[in-house]
């Protein structure tokens, strides 16, 4: 019974709030409660650390064998984590040339096998979509970490959530898609960058995480676990890499498919795969969905403040829910399912209403959505939030 | 009677789709012949360029990688980075490591990455029909200089062998040429001391190779090969240049 004294603690927190009787703190020592029971069952670790390094923890723990990147605000706490940890642990860290030198090394080390990553922020990201595109042709898995800036053009350093279409859309030229996941927390960062490549494995593609800057730079204290060893290329599962063709016919990488009627056969082959990603890989968190009037729906950074207005409208009695899109490709559509036409939906963002269009592709008419955004630095405040609420209710 | 000339074994037994007078099937065989004779066939991976040896794994037999155009060697690196084991080298047109990948070439060489590059100059870009490469020749007609090369205009060929050898980083450079069965034997030589150091951990190495293209020139194969002797290498001194 001793031992699970944080269990019972946590259950009887988790009725408290459901009662409504435990107010806002509740919920952050809910949290913490949590926390202190997965470290005790997991043996786990306990750090203080920033979303940026979180992430690269995430990928070491994942053995990520190799990164490539080049300095940019606001994620550069993530390669300067990776510059101190991957080397030690006799993994491969080059500070790139550029943005493209960094993406086509994540490739070459993708196609000989290892576990490759690269970071940066939305120009850098821009600069990148080529190389993506490679990726996702020649069906290489990677992990592609973009904490988004302001834009468009250099933009300014400020976080912003404006290179949705371009994460969701592919982003280059082609016809593909990355798995796009978006976390909101420190703790989620780093549990999605490992996430990131067991997906990029399993299908074969490019990975997107997409982090905005608060999250980058903001601290919280995580739970990790011990850090797997690096594969350095010698992974027995990945019988396509590049790795000599001894007692074996040589592997070829590319995406180049030029004899007639080829190309498209890649292109099915990669839209079958995308299929059956859209029917497994959808991921959301839902709050108070079963009695909600409104349904703020937000993710990363946006959905925490969202959240803190849900917890202060609930408390106040309104009856408001919340959908956290956690994949952005594919998109969480089954969780738009409204139980009648009078339930309203508000979608928030560090943008100009860019994740909306899916909200509405999703509705396809059967509620009204609404929208509140700012972008270019600004976002909008628990009050404004609050505010909007109460009007279109 | 006995049979004492084989195919190289790291080709594959099938025609190639270069023009009549190409220089590039003579370069893929000598790169083959070399990884025969070294006995890594099993151990190489070529990096394949964008232009006009896109599809060189389809005649190489050993594992290969397509790149991005003028991205070679910012994937040779990482390969070789993550396998140092194997022996990995790049094949790159004019226009692929002086144009458009030119940081690349430069970042890896100032690495001093473990690298073999064979480096093709045929002063022309030949897969998109003939527009002037960085290594044009002054006064060199092409689809995009109708007047030929001029140096106010386009700037001068540009000798990344020679500014290469600048770098610290970077072991040894020679630049060849495919003119004459002699200049292919000095070819030959170069592309295995190329290897050869790759094999003993020596650092960068490239081959620049001076190669026809009859088909962008206008000229017919012979006329080209004399075009090299004639033209191109005055530009283009042969030699060790590092």
């Amino acid at each position: 019974m001793r031992g699970d004294l944080p269990g019972l603690l946590h259950r009887n927190i988790q009725i408290s709030v459901a009662a409504g009787t435990v107010p806002e703190w509740g919920l952050s020592l809910l949290s913490e409660v949590s926390m202190a029971r997965e470290k005790h069952q997991k043996k786990l670790k306990k750090i203080l650390i920033t979303g940026n390094e979180a992430i690269a923890e995430g990928a070491l723990s994942a053995g990520c064998d190799f990164y490539a990147g080049y300095p940019i605000t606001p994620q550069n706490e993530l390669i300067a984590y990776m510059a101190k940890y991957m080397p030690e642990s006799g993994r491969v860290f080059i500070q790139a040339e550029s943005e493209l030198a960094a993406i086509n090394m994540v490739y070459g080390a993708s196609a000989a096998g290892a576990r490759a990553m690269t970071s940066s922020s939305s120009p850098g990201i821009s600069l990148k979509q080529e190389g993506i595109s490679y990726i996702a042709g020649a069906e290489l898995p990677a992990v592609i970490v973009n904490i988004m800036r302001g834009g468009p053009g250099l933009g300014n350093i400020a976080p912003a959530q404006s290179d949705y279409f371009q994460a969701t859309r592919g982003g280059g030229h082609g016809d593909y898609h990355t798995i796009v996941l978006a976390p909101a927390y420190v703790q989620e960062a780093y549990d999605l960058a490992r996430t990131s490549f067991d997906l990029a494995d399993k299908y074969r593609m490019p990975v997107m995480i997409l982090g905005d800057g608060f999250l980058g730079q903001m601290m919280e204290p995580i739970l990790v676990r011990r850090r797997s060893p690096a594969t350095k290329g010698h992974n027995k599962e990945k019988p396509w890499a590049l790795t000599g063709c001894e007692g074996r016919r040589p592997n070829i990488i590319k995406s180049f498919a030029l004899a007639e009627g080829a190309l498209e056969q890649l292109n099915l082959k990669l839209q079958q795969k995308y299929k059956v990603i859209k029917n497994k890989e959808a991921r959301f968190e839902g709050l108070f969905l079963d009695d909600a009037k409104i349904v703020l729906v937000a993710y990363g950074t946006m959905a925490r403040i969202a959240k803190s207005s849900l917890t202060r409208l609930r408390l106040a009695g309104e009856r408001v829910g919340m959908i956290r899109p956690i994949s952005l490709w594919p998109f969480p559509q089954k969780a738009f399912c409204p139980r009648s036409k009078k339930i309203k939906y508000l979608v928030i963002e560090m943008s100009y209403g860019q994740m909306l269009e899916d909200v509405q592709l999703a509705l396809n008419g059967k509620a009204q959505v609404e929208f509140l955004g700012r972008s270019g630095g600004g976002l909008p405040s628990e009050e404004e939030i609050i505010n909007k609420v109460k009007k279109i209710l | 009677m006995e049979k004492i000339f084989f195919p190289p074994e790291s080709l594959y037994d099938v025609p190639t789709h270069y023009c009549p007078g190409c220089g590039h099937g003579i370069a893929h065989r000598l790169v083959a012949e070399i990884i025969d004779q070294l006995g890594i066939r099993e151990k190489t991976i070529g990096i394949a360029p964008v232009g006009c040896a896109v599809i060189a794994y389809d005649y190489w037999k050993f594992d290969c990688s397509e790149a991005a155009h003028g991205r070679a060697l910012a994937v040779a690196t990482a390969i070789k980075r993550v396998r140092p084991q194997n022996i990995v080298f790049t094949y790159q047109g004019d226009g692929d490591l002086a144009a458009i990948g030119t940081n690349e070439t430069i970042h890896a060489a100032n690495r001093g990455e473990n690298l073999t590059v064979i480096f093709i100059n045929n002063a022309v870009y030949g897969m998109t029909g003939g527009q002037m490469a960085p290594t044009t020749l002054l006064g060199q007609k092409t689809s995009t200089t109708l007047d030929g090369r001029d140096r106010q205009k386009h700037g001068y060929p540009l000798k990344i062998s020679e500014m290469l050898a600048l770098l610290p980083g970077v072991h040894y450079i020679e630049r060849v040429s495919l003119h004459s069965p002699q200049e292919v034997l000095k070819a030959k030589s170069a592309i295995r001391q190329a290897f050869e150091n790759q094999i003993n951990n020596a650092g960068f190495s490239l081959v620049e190779i001076l190669s026809p293209c009859p088909t962008c020139w206008g000229l017919s194969p012979k006329e080209s090969l004399d075009w090299i002797r004639d033209h191109m290498q005055k530009e283009f001194p042969l030699g060790r240049i590092k």
